[in-house]
């Protein structure tokens, strides 16, 4: 149990959130393969993939059909088997036109015949494999995995942080593979401790997830390497920040990333997932999401082919028992609504939500005052209602000074605002106020 | 097609409001202003219902007359105009406590800009106020009406600490408030359970109330510190007008220095003043200093220090 013990002080801040956390309890299904899928080209933080095919090819599962152009990229391959029936622009979540390919499905699931386990032997082939695998985060951020673990120099690292936190309310995708993909795990911990010369482990896991935490502290007790923290149920323990801090007790100065004080923060299912491509070669074709929210039928983790519509999973888990006010990619505090259910899933959706009027309700703004509720609910000690003075002044050297940079936009300070101030969306607009200033300031 | 509530994340929020926040406040005060009703008789419930009346009216009608957006359902109003009445002595008039409210609301609140914008706490400014216009029947404070048990009648403990003839009460009659005074700042078990429920419904937090009463109690040690800190208006000044959030600082420590500030004033003024009381002069002069103490406490946002002090730190931290 003394593992189990939180040594490091916590970084404070941030705050309560119900959890409704129903689909814990309830083993993932897998959907059969959906009549088409349109896959984007843009499921991660970097360049789009460049396609590799033409229409009417035939492709079968794992088979690529993107491959990355730069560094920070990551290759996209078939999600289910069939021809390739149009390649078009989509919408994506940023704004932008990104350009998809729609494959419409054979409904056999062939799996690609050029599949085979990649060969790892040190450390270079084995972040070569992470990137022919395609994983991106998988918690949510889609940054490519390869470009994460690529330290270059792996004595820089002193401990990998398996982020098991999952601290978004509904999302249950990453409890159910830390308790159905225990193997996985282990073997990914092994590559881990192999090929990076991890020093350390550490699972972070919030303390609402009492199973998980037992089944990772078993892990813990065959290696002595591992060790396993219990966070408190407080959003966002899961922050990448707030996560090493709370975690090994190191503060990530401002810009820099987790590896300049020596860690690695890596997702719990990214993890499982590279640890399966090494032992069967499968990419990243699928991924489980949480499917909840009020208006859904039969709220559960499903296994989706990446690339399906939200209509398909959602008519898969019973259907919509109501017209949702908001359908979401992602958990509550961070996610994305989108506009209709011609969305797709994403590599790096962990849930989609279908939030009814009660759940997310029409909020009417009013005044300010001054209670402070915000500033002391930011986890990294930011000043929203500093923040709102100077973006309304389009002062962009005092958004400077006041570091709105460093806005991880967690949604702490909107969510517990008592005048329901739009603050996270403000900080947004104002971050673009301090961009342009930063490209206006003469540089010396 | 299904078209669905496209918006900026977060998507849920938290059931706080201002409303819910003002009626907490209420409900707080709901012991005080049940206490002043027994100890000092109906009168104190006319007193408290032309204050909110008058604060809850004035806001309404200004709002009209200036074409903005009503906003008498937050309930501020109400809170101000309570607040005021409990600060108030029944040899007042009603008038008198009307115009009171007039003040709070139109001059120290709306000419602002309304809620959120009021550089000091509308309630004690007119109180000051009417301190200033109608010390006569201010300064009166009359016996409690209750007669069940024996109360005190005359001066003020704190007039008679400073020197006027009379009789201080004795410990029961401290804490049950039945001694002369305003309405609502004698009973001090009332204001204690109001302080309470705030903390419990984390309305506020114990930092302002709680430096605030200490540092008067540290500082009157050699004068009767129960009786500095239990009579008088320090308990609901420190427990509901000092920690109002628009005229207090946000921050934590802001929020200790500001406790401390009132009661440094608050003592001064009790000690060395003219004034038996010192309370709203402590807190309105703080009310003042809040952007600087703001300003001077802001916390520095984690791991924004420059590069070499972060070296440090973490060399400390190993």
């Amino acid at each position: 149990m003394f593992s189990l013990k939180l040594k490091k002080t916590l970084m404070p801040g941030g705050t309560l959130l119900p959890h409704f956390k129903g689909t814990s309890g309830i083993k993932p299904v897998r959907m059969p393969a959906p009549a088409s899928v349109i896959i984007p080209m843009s499921m991660h933080i970097g360049a789009p993939a460049q396609l590799a095919v033409k229409l009417g090819d035939h492709v079968d599962v794992g088979q690529l059909i993107a491959s990355a152009p730069s560094f920070v990229s990551a290759p996209i391959y078939a999600s289910i088997s069939g021809t390739v029936k149009k390649i078009d622009t989509v919408l994506s979540s940023t704004g932008s036109s990104v350009q998809s390919v729609q494959i419409e499905s054979d409904g056999l699931m062939t799996p690609y015949a050029g599949l085979k386990a990649p060969e790892v032997t040190d450390y270079t082939s084995f972040i070569a494999a992470v990137r022919e695998s395609g994983a991106v985060g998988l918690g949510g951020a889609g940054f490519p995995t390869a470009v994460k673990l690529d330290v270059k120099d792996t004595s820089r690292i002193s401990e990998i942080v398996i982020n098991g936190a999952e601290c978004e309310p509904y999302i249950t995708s990453d409890t159910r593979t830390m308790l159905d993909r225990v193997d996985d795990i282990k073997y990914g911990i092994e590559l881990l401790e192999k090929y990076l010369d991890a020093k350390k482990i550490i699972f972070g896991i919030e303390s609402n997830k009492p199973e998980c935490i037992a089944e990772m502290k078993k892990l813990a007790d065959e290696d002595p390497k591992i060790e396993v923290v219990s966070l408190p149920s407080r959003y966002p323990q899961g922050g990448e920040k707030v996560l090493v801090y709370n975690t090994t007790g190191k503060l990530i100065p401002e810009g820099k990333l987790p590896i300049d004080v020596g860690s690695v923060v890596l997702n719990c299912t990214t993890l499982a997932f590279i640890a399966s491509y090494i032992k069967t070669g499968m990419p990243l074709v699928e991924k489980c999401v949480t499917v909840a929210g009020g208006a859904v039928k039969n709220p559960q983790n499903v296994i989706v082919p990446i690339g399906t519509r939200l209509r398909d999973v959602f008519d898969f888990c019973g259907g919509l028992v109501c017209e949702p006010k908001k359908v979401l990619w992602g958990g509550p505090m961070m996610g994305i609504s989108v506009p209709d259910l011609d969305e797709t899933i994403l590599k790096n959706t962990n849930a989609i939500l279908a939030l009814t009027d009660k759940e997310s309700p029409s909020v009417k703004t009013t005044s300010c005052i001054r209670c402070g509720s915000c500033i002391n609910a930011c986890p990294l000690h930011l000043d929203p209602t500093a923040f709102t003075r100077a973006y309304n002044n389009k002062d962009g050297a005092q958004l400077e000074a006041l570091h709105i940079g460093m806005c991880m936009e967690c949604g702490c300070c909107s969510f517990v605002c008592p005048a329901k101030q739009p603050l996270v969306q403000r900080n947004r607009l104002a971050k673009a106020v301090m961009k342009q200033y930063q490209a206006s300031k003469p540089k010396n | 097609m299904n078209q669905f509530t496209v918006s900026s994340s977060p998507h849920i929020t938290a059931r706080k409001t201002t409303h819910t926040v003002m009626r907490d406040v209420l409900i707080s005060l709901a012991p005080a202003s049940i206490a002043a009703i027994v100890i000092f008789g109906w009168y104190s419930l006319a007193l408290i219902t032309v204050c909110i009346a008058a604060a809850v009216l004035s806001e309404f009608l200004f709002n009209i007359v200036c074409k903005k957006e009503q906003t008498i359902c937050d309930l501020s109003a109400a809170v101000t105009g309570l607040i005021l009445a409990l600060n108030l002595p029944t040899s007042v008039a009603l008038w008198q406590a009307a115009i009171g409210s007039v003040v709070a609301i139109v001059v120290v609140k709306c000419l602002f800009g309304g809620i959120g914008q009021n550089f000091a706490n509308p309630a004690i400014v007119a109180r000051i106020v009417l301190f200033l216009s109608f010390s006569d029947s201010m300064a009166k404070n009359p016996t409690p009406t209750f007669t069940l048990v024996d109360s005190v009648s005359g001066a003020t403990p704190l007039a008679v600490l400073s020197g006027l003839e009379g009789e201080l009460p004795s410990m029961t009659q401290l804490i049950f408030g039945l001694y002369g005074g305003a309405i609502g700042e004698t009973c001090s078990i009332a204001l204690i359970i109001g302080l309470i429920y705030l903390l419990c419904r984390k309305v506020i937090t114990w930092h302002i109330p709680i430096t605030f009463i200490a540092t008067v109690a540290i500082l009157t040690l050699g004068a009767n510190p129960i009786y500095q800190v239990l009579s008088g208006g320090l308990l609901i000044g420190a427990i509901f007008m000092a920690t109002d959030y628009v005229t207090s600082p946000a921050t934590p420590w802001g929020k200790v220095i500001f406790g401390i500030g009132c009661g440094l004033i608050t003592v001064l003024i009790r000690v060395f003043g003219n004034y038996p009381e010192g309370v709203s002069f402590g807190i309105l002069l703080m009310n003042i200093l809040t952007p600087y103490i703001e300003k001077w406490t802001v916390r520095r946002p984690l791991g924004s220090f420059s590069a070499k002090k972060n070296v440090k730190k973490e060399g400390e931290a190993k």
